[in-house]
């Protein structure tokens, strides 16, 4: 069971998720303190690391749209977020894959913060109000780098296999 | 079954016949570019070896091209060590395609890359920059890309796993009125679109409108096409294409024209008329929220912006020098230049168009992103208001998330300086 603790809405762009001014750290130890800075309570909870591994972010459509910064996923990453939104914007998806971020497409998601989250391979059931939403999968282009566990560990084996 | 541009690109970047929207492959890169952020894509890259016994080296150091534009001059230690690495990086991987902040030949890189002639029609480019896709201006499939994915472009010189995107024509009637700009057009798209309009697809442009406009004009339009979601817009060859290369990248010898069979298949057809566009605004705090001037017309404003890799090159300077010449800034405004590249920032400066724009109280900074992205100077105050020529106007995107930003076209930008209110450039043009 996963908890929502931040609801967002449509087109919740990069500069919100990671702001431009803190792009010098690179880091993905470091990132996570910077996660949602402008949105100040959540961030302040982040960075006292007082939420829990796997706990939800649900959002609209096009989640992390705008600048192609990787710390924009990294910053997720590292805290052990879930994303579940309407639908991602294609870099911040991508991105989010080659990191091992988990992200959930899921088009009818609703969700409220505090909500419990029971989710499978299929659907995400809503336990605090009973409801429950079908995933669409990840773009199948991806799934050899999400089975490898990132695109770092798959363009190694690729490097390997193209050197034998 | 005909294939669109970029269906044309990928099929050759793969070595078939035909490809279609869908099909999954690896294409080749031609070019690879990352700024600042290339420290990351070092680090990445580093790890992508270890443990493999092999020695760390990019898979072509001549197809690799690195551009310091963010942060130029370093506002801070961080910045200027993550460049300190990247030059180091450069040098010991022999990448010659490296811009240093220089006067003579720094810049922003979608300003580098094209003025430079690295950029031709028929190539797969990557760049860890979302606004990658201005380069389909040239005819060239263009998008942006993450650290990590880079690093494995940098490893094996293929990107992997492309889902070949769907292709959305946009077919441009007419002819844009005096003082209407690309920029114009290509907010005007956006607001009818939405940002998430084109997600996942390319946006062709066709149409006389588009033919009519120069490649500077094409790559303003192509630079925000990801601002409705996609992942790149492309213009097919032309005269216009062929006459660049030629005459301002400094490309030699026969330019291929590359254009979408008569049958390809598109997603769908957008038509606009060009010959009635207002000046348009993407007004707080999304891309989409687009306006004609009539509706804005009068908003105070507190820091014009002209610059950017979206509106930052000579014609767009000199459309402002044309509005403000004799003339002064208003006195509660800020206006702030930031010359595309180097070699822009010469020109204006040779030709006198930056003396005009100092003398009317314009402030010129050196070229790079400036801004733009709220990471270095013309930060704004709570409360303040900027007009930019810029790509984005995100909450906080000029580093205050309590102050708004307007994006416009340089005229719009110009004509409101003076008045230090949202001005119609055509009213007293």
């Amino acid at each position: 069971m996963s908890k929502v603790v931040l609801k967002l809405g449509d087109d919740v762009s990069t500069d919100i998720i990671y702001p431009g001014r803190f792009m010098a750290t690179v880091l993905p130890t470091e990132t996570p303190q910077y996660a949602f800075a402008d949105l100040v309570d959540f961030n302040t909870r982040v960075k006292k690391k007082e939420i829990q591994p796997k706990s939800v972010i649900v959002a609209g459509s096009n989640f992390g749209c705008g600048s192609s910064r990787e710390q924009a996923a990294s910053c997720l990453k590292g805290p052990d977020f879930i994303v579940i939104a309407r639908d991602f914007a294609r870099i911040f998806l991508q991105n989010s894959i080659n990191l091992g971020l988990n992200t959930i497409i899921c088009p009818a998601i609703e969700a409220d913060e505090g909500d419990e989250l029971e989710i499978s391979a299929t659907q995400v059931v809503n336990e605090t109000t009973g409801k429950s939403f079908e995933l669409v999968p990840l773009p199948r282009a991806r799934q050899a780098i999400i089975d490898a566990g990132g695109l770092i560990p798959y363009t190694r084996q690729r490097l390997l296999q193209a050197k034998k | 079954m005909g294939m669109t541009v970029v269906e044309k690109i990928l099929a050759r970047a793969t070595d078939q016949p035909h490809v279609k929207a869908g099909d999954v492959l690896e294409p080749r890169v031609d070019l690879a570019m990352s700024h600042e952020n290339g420290a990351l894509v070092i680090n990445q890259f580093q790890e992508i070896y270890q443990g493999t016994g092999l020695q760390a080296r990019v898979w072509d150091p001549d197809r690799i091209v690195l551009i310091f534009d963010h942060r130029v001059p370093a506002e801070s230690a961080k910045t200027a060590t993550n460049q300190k690495k990247v030059r180091e990086f450069v040098a010991q991987q022999g990448i010659k395609k490296f811009h240093d902040i220089r006067g003579d030949e720094g810049g922003i890189c979608h300003q580098i890359l094209p003025e430079n002639g690295y950029i031709l029609p028929g190539q797969v480019v990557v760049g860890t920059d979302s606004h990658t896709t201005s380069h389909g201006a040239l005819g060239a499939f263009s998008f942006g890309i993450g650290a990590t994915e880079m690093a494995s472009v940098w490893t094996l010189g293929r990107i992997l796993n492309v889902e070949v995107p769907g292709t959305i024509k946009v077919e441009v009637h007419g002819h844009l009125q005096p003082y209407v700009l690309p920029k114009d057009l290509i907010l005007h798209l956006i607001g009818r679109i939405s940002a998430q309009g084109a997600n996942f697809k390319v946006i062709e442009f066709h149409g006389p409108a588009i033919e009519g406009i120069s490649t500077s004009g094409r790559l303003t339009i192509c630079n925000m096409a990801v601002e409705a979601g996609a992942t790149s817009g492309i213009v097919p060859t032309d005269a216009e294409t062929v006459r660049y290369l030629h005459e301002e990248a400094g490309v030699e010898g026969t330019v291929e024209v590359l254009r979408p069979d008569a049958d390809a298949v598109y997603d769908k057809v957008i038509e606009i008329d060009a010959s009635i566009l207002d000046p348009q605004l993407a007004c707080p705090h999304t891309v989409d929220n687009v306006k004609s001037i009539q509706e804005v017309a009068g908003k105070q404003v507190n820091q014009i912006v002209i610059g950017s890799c979206t509106n930052g090159r000579l014609d767009d300077i000199r459309i402002a020098a044309q509005i403000l010449e004799g003339k002064k800034v208003a006195r509660n405004v800020r206006m702030l230049v930031f010359p595309a590249s180097a070699r822009i920032y010469r020109q204006a400066l040779k030709e006198g168009t930056l003396l005009t724009l100092m003398e009317a109280g314009a402030v010129v900074m050196n070229s790079g992103c400036g801004p733009c992205l709220g990471v270095h100077q013309g930060a704004l105050a709570d409360g303040d208001v900027a007009l930019a020529t810029t790509n984005r106007n995100f909450k906080g995107r000029m580093g205050n998330p309590s102050a708004e930003v307007y994006l416009c076209s340089p005229a719009v930008a110009a004509a409101s300086a003076l008045t230090g209110k949202i001005t119609d450039p055509r009213k007293g043009a």
